[in-house]
C-alpha cells in the first residue's frame, strides 16, 4: 500500500517552495527535513514545550499540531527568517546573546519566534508582562531568568533602533 | 599583557550560530537516512511467548525488523556494566532488544527500519506480540516485601547492599542527652532535556568505518562500546557529539540500547540509518531518578551539635544496573553536607522495581542525602528551640579544619576529604541576603493580612570534578588561528567559552582566535565524560596544561629566533616580545611556521617567517630528538581527589491557608565554585538547577501505577515548571580557591539543584508549623496534611 500525496506550494520566510507530501506529514517534519530548515526544534510532539513554535502570518503557532497541507496560503517564518545569520541578527536574537538567554539553544528558537511576535504588539512590557508572554515555552536549562531579561532587552534595542525592529519581525502583516 | 579573559562574564561563542537557527542537533543531520521506531513493551514485567512480524512487513517503506534471535554476538548479548561494585551483589542489565523477558514498560522489543520515521511506527503497529504477564514489582514498599521478584537471581529484589560506618554510632546514640527518628521519603524524578536522546550511523563501506553521532555525554565511551559490541576495530570506529540539546546525567549513560542497534543496522544495511527519541520513548525508555525512602536516627546534646546519626535508606534502581551504584553511593557519602557528626554510620539497599532504569540525575542522589540531613537539622532546632541557622553553624566543619577527611570512601573509590570552604562565611552572605534576622517581623506582618509565610533553608556540599582525568590538545595554526580540543561534551554549558577564555590567558592570544572543539573522537581520543560538575575542572585545566607546554615551546622557538633567553620574552595578543624591548618581536603565526622544518611558503605567514631562517647546525637532524614539527601540544589533568564545592540557599514561601498552594515569594543562593571562569555562565547553571529543583520540590514527580504504567508519561502531564512557576533568583557568590588544580576551580553544574526539595520543605514547614517528611508536595497533599495535624492536635485537645 503505497501513502497518498499532495502537491503543495509553501511560502517559508518570503520563499515559496513546492513540494509533494502525504496529508498526515506535520508541518514541523516538513520544514526540518522536507525544507531541512532545521532551526526549528520538536521537544514534545504534542504542543506543550513550544520549541516548535513558528509564525504563521505572523501569529505564533505550533507546527507539530499543524499539517504542512495546511500551510498553503499562509506565511510562515522559522527563526532562518529572523535572522540566518550573524550579521542579520532581529533584536530578540542580539539580547538573547548578550543576557545569556540560552544554554543548550534547543527552546530557544521557540521562545525567539514567540518573543519576536510578542514585542511587535507589546513593545514595553514590565518585567512581569515578559515573564507571562514565555510562560507557554518550556526551558530546562536556564530558570528563565534571563529569558525574562531578555525579552526587556530586546524591546529597548528595538526601541533604539526602530528600522532595524520592524524589518526584523520577519512576518508582514 | 591583554585584558585577563578569566573571570570575566564573556559573551558566548556558541550563541551566534544557535540564535539564528544553525545549530546542529542530532535530528538535524541524515535527512536521507532510514529512520527507526521500536516495538516497546507494554508490561512492566512479562514473558514474550510469540512475536507474528508478517503484517508489518507489508508496510510499504519498511526496510528491515529485527529481534533479539536476530542479532548476532555481543550484540545479542546483555549490556556492559558499566561500573561494577563490590556492594552489588546481583547486578542485572537488559539487552538491546528484550531476550524472553521484559522488565519495564518501555523496553525495547522489535526495532523497524524504514523510510522514515511514520513508515516505521505504521509497521511498528502492526507486529503482533504474545505476552505472558507476570506480577509488576512497583514501588519501594512493593520490593522491600519481596512477595514478588524483578530477577529470579536477586533475593529480595536487592542488587546492592553497603554499610559504611565511622566511630561508635551505637554507643553514641545509648549516650546522647536527645535522640530523634525521622522517616523520610523523595520521588522519582527524571532529566527531561528538551532534546530526547539520538543517534545517527554512517558506514563507510570503502573505508571500512563507522561514523556515529550521538547525542550523548560521552563519545569517547559511546565508541568505545560500539567498537567492542560491533568487533570493529577502535580505529575505524569515530564518534561524535554534535550541539545537545541538554543532558543532565540521561545521556552519561551508554551504551543505550539503540547506540548499538543504529550503527550495527548501518552497517549491515549498508545505508545511514537514524533514530531520534519521542518524548514518549524519553520517559518510558530513558532513566529517572530520586526515588528513596529514609531512615534517619540522631543523637545530639543540648547546643545541638551531632553526636550520632544512624541512617538508612532504600533506593529504587528501577529493573536493571547498567551505571551501577553510583546514585546511592553519592547519597550516603554527600548527605553529611558542611558538618562534622562525631559519629556516622549509613546502610543502604538498592532495590530493582519493574520500572524505568535509574541513573544519576544532576546532583545525582545529592538532592536526597540534602534532604535527609537537612530535615535532620531543622528538626533538631525545632526539639531544643534553636534557630535553625544556629544549629547548622554549630556543627559546620570550620576553615581551619580543612581539609577535612571524614573517614568515608567517595563515588571515585577514594577518600572522602573536602579540600576547601568557608562555611561559615557562606552562611553569613546567606542570611544577610534573606534577611533571616528581620523574617520574625515579616512573618508578623504577614500574618496581620492574613497570610501564611515561611523560611526554608539548606546546605550542601558537593564533590566536583572527579577523575580520573580529561586531556586537551592544542595547536597552532601558522595563520595564528588556535584550535582546542578536549573530549568531554557539551550540553548547554559554554564550554566553548570558558575553555577559550582559559586558553586565551595561558598562550596569550585574543579570545577571538581560539576556537575550541569538545565530544569529537577524531580531534581527542581519550575522554571520560561530562557529569559530575567536571566540564570546567577537568577539561579547564587540561587545556591550561597544554596551553602551558605550547606557550613554552613557543617561546623556545621565538627566543632561537630572537636570539635572546626564552625567560626574557612574554606573550600578549598573539605576538612574543622581549620584556622591556616591545619592538623585538615575533608573531605567533610566524613561530608556528617556524615549528615545522617543512616550510612551503602558502600563506603570508609563511613568506613572513624567512628573515627568521637562520643558519643551521648540518650535523643535526632538522627536528631535534624531543621535539615534534608543528606548534602543538596537548597534556592531561588527572586529580587525586574531587574537589568539593558548597553552597547554601534560602526561601520564603507563602502558603494559601484555604487552598494550600504554594508560592515561592523568594529565592536566594551563596555559592561556592572556587574561582568563576565566566560569572554570567555559572550564574545560569544556578538559575537552571534552582529551576529543576523546584520542578523536583513541587512539581513533577513519576506516576506509576501498581501494574507498572507511567500514567504521566507526556509534558501534559509530567508538569516541568514553565516561566510562570520558577522564582526570579537572588545569587550571592563566595569564591575560596580550590588548592588541588592549578586554576582553583570547582564544578558548578549540578549545584543549584541539590538543596532545593530540602529548602522548600524546610520553609513550608515554618510556615504551617507541623513536620514535611515526604516530597515533593503539592496542594492537595499539603492540604491533607493539614487535616491530619488538626484532627490529630483536636484529639490529642479532647484527650484527658
Ligand atoms: S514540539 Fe511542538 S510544542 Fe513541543
Ligand atoms: S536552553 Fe536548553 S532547553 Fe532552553
Amino acid at each position: 500500500m503505497t501513502e497518498e500525496t499532495y502537491a503543495i506550494a509553501v511560502t517559508v520566510n518570503g520563499v515559496v517552495y513546492h513540494r509533494s507530501v502525504p496529508g498526515r506529514r506535520l508541518l514541523s517534519d516538513f520544514l526540518r527535513h522536507d525544507l531541512e530548515l532545521t532551526g526549528t526544534h520538536v521537544g514534545c510532539e504534542h504542543g506543550v514545550c513550544g520549541a516548535c513554535t513558528v509564525l504563521v502570518d505572523g501569529e505564533p503557532m505550533r507546527s507539530c499540531l499543524m499539517f504542512a497541507v495546511s500551510a498553503p496560503g499562509h506565511e510562515i517564518t522559522t527563526v532562518e527568517g529572523l535572522g540566518n545569520t550573524p550579521e542579520a541578527m532581529n533584536p530578540v536574537q542580539q539580547a538573547f546573546i548578550e543576557c545569556h538567554g540560552l544554554q543548550c539553544g534547543f527552546c530557544t528558537p521557540g521562545f525567539l519566534t514567540t518573543i519576536t511576535a510578542y514585542l511587535r504588539d507589546h513593545p514595553d512590557p514590565t518585567s512581569a508582562e515578559a515573564r507571562e508572554a514565555i510562560s507557554g515555552n518550556l526551558c530546562r536549562c536556564t530558570g528563565y531568568q534571563n529569558i525574562v531579561k531578555a525579552v526587556l532587552r530586546a524591546a529597548e534595542i528595538a526601541r533604539e533602533a526602530p528600522a532595524a525592529a520592524s524589518t526584523s519581525g520577519g512576518a508582514s502583516a | 599583557m591583554s585584558t585577563r579573559q578569566f573571570g570575566a562574564p564573556v559573551q558566548r561563542r556558541e550563541d551566534p550560530r544557535l540564535v539564528t537557527g544553525n545549530g546542529r542537533y542530532l535530528d538535524d543531520l541524515g535527512h536521507t537516512a532510514y529512520e527507526c521506531a521500536f516495538l516497546r513493551s507494554p508490561h512492566a514485567h512479562a514473558r514474550i511467548v510469540d512475536i507474528d512480524i508478517a503484517d508489518a512487513f507489508e508496510v510499504d517503506g519498511v526496510v528491515a525488523i529485527y529481534l533479539h534471535e536476530d542479532l548476532p554476538g555481543a550484540v545479542g548479548e546483555p549490556l556492559p556494566l558499566l561500573i561494577p561494585h563490590p556492594a552489588l551483589i546481583a547486578p542485572r542489565t537488559g539487552y538491546c532488544l528484550a531476550k524472553d523477558e521484559v522488565n519495564h514498560v518501555g523496553e525495547a522489543v522489535v526495532m523497524v527500519v524504514a523510510r522514515d520515521r511514520y513508515v516505521a511506527e505504521d509497521a511498528v503497529a502492526r507486529i503482533q506480540v504474545e505476552w505472558s504477564p507476570l506480577p509488576a514489582v512497583v514501588g519501594l514498599e512493593r520490593a522491600r516485601e519481596a512477595a514478588h521478584l524483578v530477577h529470579e537471581e536477586a533475593a529480595g529484589n536487592i542488587s546492592a547492599h553497603l554499610l559504611q560506618s565511622v566511630g561508635d554510632v551505637d554507643a553514641a546514640l545509648a549516650s546522647a542527652p536527645h535522640r530523634l527518628t525521622l522517616d523520610l521519603s523523595i520521588e522519582r524524578s527524571a532529566c527531561m532535556p528538551m532534546e530526547g536522546k539520538g543517534v545517527y550511523a554512517r558506514w563507510d563501506a570503502q573505508d571500512e568505518k563507522l561514523r556515529i553521532y550521538s547525542s550523548t555525554q560521552t563519545s569517547t565511551g559511546v565508541r568505545a562500546a560500539v567498537a567492542a559490541k560491533l568487533g570493529l576495530p577502535l580505529a575505524k570506529v569515530e564518534c561524535i557529539a554534535p550541539d545537545i540539546g541538554g543532558g543532565f546525567g540521561a545521556k552519561i549513560m551508554h551504551p543505550w540500547p539503540e547506540e548499538v542497534l543504529i550503527p550495527w543496522a548501518a552497517r549491515l544495511l549498508g545505508h545511514d540509518v537514524k533514530w531520534t527519541e519521542d518524548r514518549r520513548e524519553h520517559f518510558i525508555s530513558s532513566s529517572h531518578e530520586r526515588g528513596q525512602l529514609q531512615q534517619v536516627e540522631v543523637g545530639f546534646d543540648d547546643e545541638g551539635r551531632i553526636l550520632a546519626l544512624d541512617v538508612k535508606f532504600w533506593h529504587d534502581n528501577g529493573s536493571y544496573t547498567p551505571y551501577g551504584i553510583i546514585v546511592p553511593i553519592i547519597t550516603s557519602t554527600q548527605l553529611l553536607g558542611p558538618y562534622k557528626p562525631r559519629s556516622y554510620r549509613v546502610e543502604f539497599w538498592s532495590m530493582y522495581t519493574n520500572t524505568v532504569l535509574v541513573t544519576p540525575y544532576r546532583g545525582a542522589g545529592r538532592p536526597q542525602g540534602c534532604f535527609a540531613m537537612e530535615r535532620t537539622m531543622d528538626a533538631i532546632a525545632a526539639q531544643l528551640g534553636i534557630d535553625r541557622a544556629e544549629v547548622r553553624s554549630r556543627n559546620f566543619i570550620l576553615p581551619q579544619e580543612m581539609p577535612y577527611d571524614h573517614g568515608l570512601m567517595f563515588q571515585d573509590g577514594r577518600p572522602l576529604k573536602y579540600d576547601s570552604g568557608d562555611f561559615p562565611a557562606s552562611l553569613a552572605k546567606l542570611k544577610a541576603l534573606v534577611g533571616w534576622d528581620d523574617f520574625a517581623a515579616y512573618r508578623e506582618q504577614a500574618a496581620a493580612e492574613g497570610r501564611r509565610v515561611g523560611l526554608g533553608i539548606g546546605c550542601y556540599v558537593e564533590g566536583t570534578g572527579v577523575g580520573p582525568y580529561e586531556g586537551g590538545h592544542i595547536q597552532v595554526e601558522t595563520n595564528g588561528r588556535v584550535n582546542v580540543a578536549t573530549g568531554l561534551t557539551t550540553q548547554g554549558q559554554g564550554h566553548q567559552t570558558i575553555l577559550a577564555q582559559i586558553v586565551a590567558d595561558e598562550l596569550g592570544v585574543p579570545l577571538d582566535d581560539v576556537h575550541v572543539t569538545t565530544g569529537d573522537t577524531r580531534r581527542m581520543a581519550y575522554a571520560v565524560g561530562t557529569f559530575a560538575s567536571r566540564g570546567a575542572v577537568m577539561s579547564g585545566n587540561a587545556v591550561a596544561l597544554a596551553a602551558r607546554v605550547v606557550r613554552a615551546k613557543a617561546l623556545r622557538i621565538a627566543a632561537e629566533a630572537l636570539e635572546v633567553s626564552a625567560d626574557d620574552l612574554d606573550i600578549a595578543d598573539g605576538i612574543i616580545s622581549v620584556k622591556g624591548a616591545p619592538d623585538t618581536r615575533i608573531a605567533l603565526s610566524t613561530v608556528a611556521v617556524l615549528s615545522n622544518p617543512l616550510r612551503y611558503a602558502f600563506d603570508e605567514s609563511a613568506k613572513a617567517a624567512t628573515q627568521f631562517a637562520g643558519t643551521f647546525d648540518p650535523d643535526k637532524p632538522p627536528i631535534a630528538d624531543d621535539e615534534e614539527p608543528g606548534l602543538e601540544g596537548q597534556d592531561f589533568y588527572s586529580p587525586t581527589q574531587a574537589t568539593f564545592a558548597n553552597g547554601m540557599h534560602a526561601a520564603i514561601v507563602e502558603t494559601d491557608p484555604v487552598t494550600a498552594e504554594i508560592t515561592i515569594l523568594r529565592y536566594c543562593v551563596i555559592h561556592d565554585c572556587g574561582m568563576m571562569v565566566n560569572p554570567m555562565i555559572v550564574e545560569g547553571q544556578v538559575h537552571g538547577g534552582v529551576a529543576q529543583g523546584v520542578g523536583g520540590a513541587l512539581y513533577e514527580r513519576m506516576f506509576y501505577d501498581e501494574s507498572g504504567q507511567l500514567m504521566n508519561a507526556s509534558f501534559m502531564d509530567f508538569l516541568i515548571p514553565y516561566a510562570s512557576e520558577v522564582p526570579h533568583v537572588e545569587t550571592d557568590h563566595l569564591e575560596t580557591p580550590s588548592p588541588l588544580n592549578p586554576l582553583g576551580i570547582k564544578g558548578a553544574g549540578e549545584a543549584g539543584t541539590i538543596p532545593v526539595t530540602a529548602v522548600i520543605a524546610s520553609a513550608i514547614e515554618d510556615a504551617e508549623g507541623f513536620p514535611i517528611r515526604s516530597m515533593p508536595i503539592n496542594p492537595s497533599e499539603l492540604w491533607a496534611l493539614r487535616r491530619e495535624h488538626s484532627q490529630a492536635s483536636a484529639t490529642k485537645e479532647s484527650a484527658p
